[in-house]
Formats: C-alpha cells, sequence, structure tokens
C-alpha cells in the first residue's frame, strides 16, 4: 500500500532519516537521483541505521557507479546494501527488509504491506 | 682504465652515465656540476613550484648513487676551459684534470629576448632549482607574478606562482599560446582555459622593459601601458651552452654540431643533450634526448653502430586538470588533411593532420587521452587507410585489461624516459619486479612528467605474477591517494567540498573510512573556510553528541581545565532530572557526562546548561586537565588552572587528526598526569617544560619534551605551534604518540618551535584563521545544519498513533 510520507525536502542530500509508521520504523535515504527506504534496525544489535554514512556497495573504484548504495550502520560498521537490504560486511547471511520508494509532486511515498491490526 | 670526464650533471648527461654503467666496458669517471644539487628532474620543476612535490621527490640520483656506482662528483664546479690538444678540462676553482674522452652535457640557458631591466631584483629564469626557491620565496598572497613567455615553461610557471598565491598575468608575442606546438584554435583554447583557472593572459603583447628601483615593480610594454608586477619570470626560449665548446675549437652551430653518433669534431670529444644541434635540430625536450644517451653510451663503449636519427617532437603540457598534448606537425600545409573534433563547449579540440595515409602531427587540448596512440602512429609512420572512418573514437576499451593488451609492445608508453611496452613487460618477466619502485628503479618509467603511472600499474599487474601494491598508505579504495598527497590535491586544485574531491579523484561515492577524513583535510587546508557536507561526517558530528549502544547519546558539556561553579553544577543536576537522565558520571577529563539522552532532546538539554560543547564525541580538542597550581596548592609554582583555562580557550572547537587531550600541572609532582597527554605543560620554578606525543590507552607512552621556555606566553606559543602542525602533518585518525615517533622529535622541534619566524608566524596565523571560522558546536541547537536534524520526521498518513480498522 503506498502511504505518502513526507517531502523531500525533509531528508538531506546523502543522509537519512527514520519514520515510525504503526507496525515497523522505516529509514528513507536521498542518494540524490532516488531515495531509498529499508528498516530501520541494524539486524546486527539494533543500531539507528539513518545515523549511518551512505557509501558505496562495491570495493573498488570501477565498481562503484554500478553496485548502488549502501548504509554503514554507526554502532559497530555494519554495511546494508540499500536495493537489496542484504548485509555486504561481514560476511553474514542476514537481510533487512527493503521497501519500494516513490515521489509524487514533491512527496516521498512508500510502498508498505498493510498494517497489523492494532487494538483501539 | 680510461678516464672519462663529464661536464654537466644534468638528466642528460647522467642518463648516459647510466647507460654506459650497463656496458661492459668501465671507466674512470668524474662528473662536473656547477649547480650545488645532485641530479635532478628537471622537467618536474615546475611540480615543485605547484607545491605538487618537494625539492627531494624530485631527485634521480642521490649521492649514495654516485658512491655505490664509483663516480667522482664535483658539484658547485663550472668548467670553464677545455684544452683538446693537452685533453684538460679546467674548473672556476682552478683545478684542472686529464681526460681520454670528454662528453660535454651543458644543457641549455634561457634565451631572453632583448629588454630592459632583466637584472631588477625578483626577475627569474625558470631554469634550476635555485630559481624555482627564489620565486617560491617571493610569491605569495597578494603578490602579482607576471610570467614573460606563454610557451609550455611559461604556462606551467604561471600555474605554479598562481598556486604559490600569486594574482599571476602571461604575457606572450604572438596570439596563439604555445604556437610552437599548437594551431590557433588550439592555442585559443588554451587560453580560455587558462583564464578560467584564474590566469590573465595577454597575448599578441611585446614588452619593452622591467621597471623598478631595486626591486621590480611594474612592466612597460611597447606601446608604452604598465602593469604592476612583484615578480617577473622570463620562459621565452632556451639557448644551447654551446660556449665552452666553441672556445675550445669544437665545431658549432646553434648548439655543438653532433653526429648521428653523437661525435663532435674532435675524435676525443662527445655531445649530449640540449647543449648538442644534430642535423640542424636543437632538442628542448627530454624524450628525444634520452634517445641520444643511449647511443653515446654505445658509441663510447666499443659499441659503436646504433645511431640517432632525430625525433619527431612532442609535448606535453604539466597542468593538472588541463591537458595539451602536440606532436609533429601542428600547421596545415598542402597536401596535409587536417581531421579535427573541436567541442567549444565541452572546451575539447583534437586535430590530426594525416599526408599519404600516414599521421604527421596531431594536437590535443582538453583531452590527451589517446596521446599515446597518436604518438605510436606518428614514430611508427602506420598506415592509417584502414582507419581513415574512426581517427578520433577508438574502439571503446571493454575494460582497462584489454586496453592495456592493446596496446602494441613497440609502443611508447613513458614518452619522458622512451620506454616502451615491450620493455617494461621483459623488465617484469627477467628481473622478476613485483612492485612499482622495482619498476621505477630497473626501467626508469614513470619518473618523468609522471602521467604514463596508470598504464604502467595496469601493466605490472597484468604481467606480474606476484604484483605487490606500493606500501603509501591510501586511506582506501574509493580514492588511491596518500593523505599527504590528498592534502597538496585539495590545496593545488582549489577543492572545497569532500564531494568534489571524491567526484574528480575518487569514485564519486565515498565510505565510511574516506569520508570523515576527506571533511577533516578540507577543513584543515582551508582554515575552515570550505563547504561544510554534513552527509560526510560520522553521526556525532552530526548531532554534536557521542551515539552510544542504544542509539542515544551522551552529552558532555565544557568545563575548562576541569574549573567549574555552584550555578553550572546546579543547571546540570536540573537537566539532568528534568530530562530522566539514566546516568550522570564524572569522566577522567574532570568533566560531567550525561548518559542517554535522545536526539529530539539534544537542543533543548544545551539550552537548559547553558553551557559550549565539551567535543567529547570528536576527532578534536577534548579537555585541558589541570591540577590547582599556585591558586591553592601550597607546592604550586605555575599557574596551572589560569594556564589551563587559556589555552582551552585558544583550542577548543577545533578539529584535529585525532582526540587531542591537553594538560597543565602546577610543579613537577604532575598531579595533572600531563606526561601521558597529546600535549602537557609541566610548571617548574621559573620555567615550564612542553611536552607531547603522550598516551594512556590502548597504549602507554610518556610524552617527549618539546621544548623548555621561561615565560607562560611562551609555553602557550609553542603549544599552538606544535597542535597546528599536528593538524596540518598528522594523518587523520593518527593520535601525537604515533605521530611524533613517524616524523621523529628532531623533526617535530625544526619545524615548529625551532622553525624561523615566518613559519613559525604562518602556522600562528592559520591557526587564528581556523579558529576565527570554528564556532560552540552546540549553538546548531536553535540553528540546525539542516531543519530535520534533531526532529523525528512524522509521516503523513499511515503513523503510529493512527488507529487502523
Amino acid at each position: 500500500m503506498w502511504t505518502r510520507i513526507t517531502g523531500i525536502e525533509n531528508i538531506p542530500l546523502r543522509e537519512g532519516r527514520t519514520v515510525d509508521l504503526v507496525d515497523r520504523e522505516i529509514a528513507i535515504f536521498n542518494l540524490g537521483t532516488r531515495f531509498a527506504a529499508i528498516d530501520a534496525q541494524c539486524p546486527h544489535r539494533g543500531g539507528p541505521l539513518c545515523d549511518g554514512i551512505v557509501t558505496g556497495c562495491g570495493p573498488s573504484l570501477a565498481d562503484a557507479p554500478v553496485r548502488g548504495h549502501a548504509v554503514v550502520c554507526p554502532l559497530h560498521g555494519w554495511k546494508i546494501d540499500l536495493d537489496s537490504g542484504s548485509v555486504l560486511k561481514p560476511d553474514v547471511s542476514v537481510r533487512v527488509e527493503t521497501y519500494e520508494v516513490r515521489v509524487d509532486s514533491g512527496i516521498i511515498e512508500i510502498n508498505v504491506p498493510k498494517a497489523r491490526k492494532v487494538a483501539a | 682504465m680510461e678516464r672519462l670526464i663529464v661536464v654537466g650533471n644534468g638528466m642528460v648527461g647522467v642518463a648516459c652515465l647510466e647507460n654506459i654503467l650497463a656496458h661492459k666496458k668501465k671507466f674512470d669517471v668524474t662528473v662536473f656540476g656547477d649547480e650545488t644539487h645532485a641530479n635532478y628532474n628537471r622537467i618536474l620543476l615546475s611540480s615543485v613550484l605547484a607545491g605538487e612535490r618537494s625539492a627531494d621527490e624530485i631527485t634521480i640520483n642521490g649521492l649514495d648513487w654516485y658512491q655505490k656506482n664509483g663516480i667522482g662528483l664535483r658539484l658547485g664546479v663550472r668548467i670553464v676551459n677545455v684544452n683538446t690538444t693537452l685533453r684538460t678540462v679546467t674548473g672556476d676553482d682552478g683545478g684542472m684534470m686529464q681526460y681520454d674522452k670528454l662528453i660535454i652535457a651543458t644543457g641549455s640557458g634561457a634565451f631572453i629576448p632583448p629588454m630592459d631591466g632583466i637584472y631588477r631584483r625578483n626577475v627569474f629564469t625558470f631554469r634550476n632549482m635555485e630559481d624555482t626557491f627564489g620565486m617560491m620565496r617571493v610569491a605569495g598572497e597578494g603578490k602579482r607574478a607576471v610570467v614573460i613567455g606563454g610557451g609550455l615553461l611559461g604556462l606551467e610557471a604561471a600555474r605554479g606562482l598562481q598556486i604559490q598565491g600569486c594574482e599571476t598575468t602571461v604575457i606572450h608575442i604572438v596570439d596563439t599560446l604555445m604556437n610552437n606546438q599548437l594551431d590557433s584554435t588550439g592555442g585559443d583554447l588554451l587560453k580560455r582555459r587558462m583564464e578560467e583557472l584564474g590566469i590573465q593572459v595577454l597575448a599578441g603583447r611585446r614588452v619593452k622593459s622591467i621597471l623598478g628601483r631595486d626591486e621590480v615593480e611594474a612592466l612597460e610594454f611597447m606601446d608604452g601601458e604598465r602593469i604592476p608586477a612583484d615578480l617577473v619570470c622570463i620562459a621565452t626560449g632556451i639557448r644551447p651552452n654551446a660556449d665552452l665548446a666553441r672556445a675550445a675549437g669544437i665545431a658549432c652551430g646553434r648548439g655543438i654540431t653532433v653526429n648521428d653518433y653523437l661525435e663532435t669534431s674532435d675524435p676525443r670529444v662527445f655531445a649530449v643533450g640540449e647543449c648538442t644541434e644534430h642535423r640542424g635540430e636543437v632538442y628542448g625536450l627530454v624524450a628525444p634526448l634520452l634517445e641520444q644517451a643511449k647511443v653515446l653510451a654505445a658509441t663510447l663503449t666499443d659499441n659503436r653502430g646504433p645511431v640517432f636519427e632525430g625525433w619527431k617532437p612532442a609535448a606535453k603540457l604539466k597542468i593538472m586538470g588541463l591537458d595539451v598534448f602536440s606532436a609533429g606537425e601542428s600547421l596545415e600545409t598542402p597536401g596535409t588533411d587536417a581531421v579535427r573534433f573541436d567541442d567549444p563547449g565541452a572546451g575539447v579540440y583534437k586535430k590530426l593532420l594525416v599526408r599519404d595515409n600516414k599521421l604527421v602531427g596531431c594536437v590535443l587540448v582538453g583531452d590527451a587521452s589517446d596521446s599515446n596512440r597518436y604518438m605510436d602512429w606518428l614514430r611508427s609512420e602506420t598506415d592509417l587507410t584502414v582507419r581513415r572512418k574512426s581517427l578520433l573514437f577508438p574502439e571503446p576499451a571493454a575494460d582497462k585489461g584489454s586496453s592495456i593488451a592493446d596496446i602494441p609492445d613497440s609502443e611508447t608508453v613513458c614518452g619522458c624516459m622512451g620506454v616502451t611496452k615491450g620493455r617494461i613487460i621483459s623488465a617484469i618477466h627477467d628481473n622478476g619486479i613485483r612492485s612499482m619502485a622495482q619498476l621505477k628503479e630497473c626501467t626508469r618509467a614513470t619518473t618523468g612528467c609522471g602521467s604514463c603511472s596508470g598504464v604502467c600499474e595496469g601493466l605490472l599487474k597484468a604481467v606480474s605474477p606476484e604484483f605487490e601494491e606500493d606500501t603509501k598508505r591510501v586511506i582506501c579504495k574509493c580514492l588511491p591517494f596518500s593523505q599527504d598527497n590528498l592534502r597538496e590535491i585539495i590545496q593545488t586544485q582549489k577543492l572545497k567540498s569532500v564531494q568534489e574531491v571524491l567526484e574528480i579523484y575518487g569514485n564519486g561515492i565515498g565510505c565510511e573510512i574516506c569520508k570523515p577524513a576527506l571533511s577533516y583535510l578540507v577543513d584543515v587546508v582551508w582554515c575552515g573556510d570550505h563547504e561544510e557536507d554534513r552527509s560526510a561526517r560520522f553521526i556525532n558530528d552530526r548531532v554534536h553528541a557521542n551515539i552510544q549502544n542504544d542509539g542515544t547519546f551522551s552529552v558532555v558539556p565544557r568545563m575548562r581545565g576541569g574549573v567549574t561553579t555552584p550555578a553550572e553544577l546546579r543547571r546540570i543536576a536540573e537537566v539532568a532530572e528534568k530530562y530522566k537522565v539514566p546516568l550522570v558520571k564524572v569522566t577522567g577529563s574532570q568533566r560531567i557526562d550525561l548518559l542517554g539522552i535522545k536526539k529530539q532532546d539534544l537542543p533543548n538539554v544545551w539550552r537548559d546548561l547553558g553551557m559550549p560543547s565539551g567535543q567529547a564525541y570528536t576527532k578534536g580538542v577534548r579537555m585541558v586537565k589541570t591540577c590547582v597550581g599556585t591558586e591553592f596548592c601550597r607546592f604550586g609554582v605555575q599557574d596551572a588552572m589560569g594556564t589551563g583555562i587559556e589555552l582551552e580557550r585558544r583550542l577548543e572547537n577545533l578539529f584535529t587528526p585525532h582526540k587531542t587531550k591537553l594538560g597543565v600541572t602546577g610543579c613537577p609532582r604532575n598531579c595533572a598526569e600531563v606526561t601521558v597527554k597529546d600535549i602537557g605543560l609541566i610548571g617548574q620554578e621559573g620555567s615550564w617544560q612542553v611536552v607531547v606525543g603522550g598516551a594512556a590507552g590502548k597504549h602507554v607512552r610518556k610524552a617527549d619534551l618539546l621544548v623548555t621556555v621561561e615565560t607562560t606566553e611562551e609555553a602557550i606559543e609553542a603549544t599552538l605551534l606544535f597542535f597546528q602542525y599536528y593538524r596540518e602533518h598528522g594523518h587523520y585518525l593518527e593520535r601525537t604518540y604515533d605521530f611524533v615517533e613517524r616524523l621523529g622529535m628532531e623533526r617535530v622541534r625544526k619545524e615548529t618551535v625551532y622553525a624561523n619566524a615566518k613559519d613559525k608566524k604562518n602556522l600562528l596565523r592559520r591557526l587564528q584563521k581556523s579558529k576565527a571560522f570554528s564556532q560552540d558546536a552546540w549553538k546548531e541547537g536553535s540553528t540546525p545544519v539542516n531543519t530535520t536534524q534533531f526532529i523525528q520526521i512524522q509521516p503523513m498518513e499511515g503513523a503510529s498513533r493512527e488507529v487502523v480498522q
């Protein structure tokens, strides 16, 4: 379900911000030409991924433009691929959820699964 | 053994000796050089002027090379006479020496066109190390430099002088810059690009005289117009130094006449380099001359056979970010086809001159990436019939590996040193070369202008089974440069933001390692007058607090010298209660830490505290720990608290390569434990000791004595000098204890407290400038860099507060 989140001006270039939705927290990143959204917490020790430094995925000069972006958790340096959600560093087979993002009239929208029912 | 004398200690004479050493025949060799420097790479003087390299870095053969090879070296001696009958040379020191064979390699001097006033002070030519140092002494911010001559050397000199801080103008006698190498379209584009770099170009003008009382003050043109100048560099061409040979009766034209074997009219005398004239040509570029050196080495060592048949000259402008290359002919003539690519918007112009389906010349401005290919076509006179439709458009290489594979073995990779791809490959195989350092040592490739380094490294990686990266400490793979290199790049290329550096010299994105490092470097190089980019900083430096293991933050207000007041303590207590701070702790730095604060609360916490940031979260000045000193202590002999508070005020809010802890203690009992601080002041009766490089963390290290001084003012000045020096020379994330060990205390002292008055003043001036640009980071609580820096973004829909049916 496409959900209207916030104006694009609220997420500075190459930084991330967390939004608190009903049943989940999502970190949204401004990558200059597009936005990316993943679960807000690092799968390692729950560090705030929105506070991480945005980096390239590949290790070398040539890799960077083709292989997309990642974020590095500020607590212990786990590196998460912003497109696939997989952990690139260290070598562990866990991943975080990723979400589709689109921009409509300057508003960032995220495609989130319908929230689980919350008691009124 | 035959005695061989070499007159001239320049690149070509010594290159000839290197070649002779590779042959079997041995000589008893003596070299005379009139400069006092050992053999260095003259082509790179412009990069010394541009601050890209130091004088040491352009040395080709240090004194140890001469010793190792048993070569006698006499520096600072000018040979004033050659007697071909007695076979002697006489020096200006009166000494005389006999030879069996004599090589004259006296190079060339500056050609100075007729004008008045060339002997005024601060008028330079640009031929040697002395000239370079002379210009660097005079150049500086606010000085007006004028370069006469818009050729290769003049333009490089102009850029260098501009980088030294001068307002720079180039005067050229004709309308086309580099008119020996370029056509008018190329020259015009080059002029525009130079002007875009901020260098004024006055073309088609002729200087009549250099005016001034003692020092130069102005230039006057033929039409009577005058322009002011504090420094003049004359770079209007060269003339062979042939007078010595001419006086000895050896045949000379413009230069010393040599044949294809580099023999002169005297059977025992040979000549090589810029002082020679071969088939009517005089060369001023290094590649053909190194070829001469090889031929002469063969001639001299009983291997007479190889010949020098002349050379199609090529020239490359060495200004970072401005590619200019020219080879062979540059002007259209009847029967010659000119193939052009001209995009003024992109600042690129290429022209190939083709005659009889062969390349006879090329001009490249703005993009010289294909110069090696064209040079190869030119030299080997490749038949281009099948390529006529795509001369300017190479097949795009699939990857770097295959583009290197595409280079034919005969192609010259290093134009300066004349090294072919084939030579590099055989050197790698035959000598087991595995690093760039070894490759340089063995083949001399890349040691000229250095622009072929990428290709050579690619070749080495592809061919050597055990390739080893040079132990240059690059920050990370996003940006293949050492930190020292990056400082130079940021400075010389005037890069003011992290992203600019990454886009021009890196992969455009960067990572968690290089971005904070670059943030530090641009800040320190521009003394705070840079474009701050918070996305490149670690979270601590975005929100000015230290992130904790649960994503909350710790807050440490500044408490200078560890001295506080009841009012401050009361506010701290109130804040701790109001924001339900889970933990209040006294730190090891004589301060109070409030832990477990939410990001959203930070601005309010700072406001309620009413105290400045203690920078406990950053690579910057933490605190100055003090003891009570003379204030109350009965043993105190110096005012520790007052001095500590003053130091903290002078240094707070500045960034350093790593965290910096200071201490001031009022007597040698050292209660403030300053001997394990980055910088410590130890009060003694009537003096202070300033110690640096102490540590009590992962490593424990006792600080080294920097200097002992009498007054508190001197102690503070010594601290400031070391502090700024560490900021400018420390690698990011290098603590002072590693820094002083890497550089050695002797050097640190020599370049800080024992430096000359000018250098000291400049260190302090840059520190002051940084200080003026700095501010208490917690002021951003009320004026954040980004409006959402401390605010939790509320979603427009789907918020957790909404009740979902």
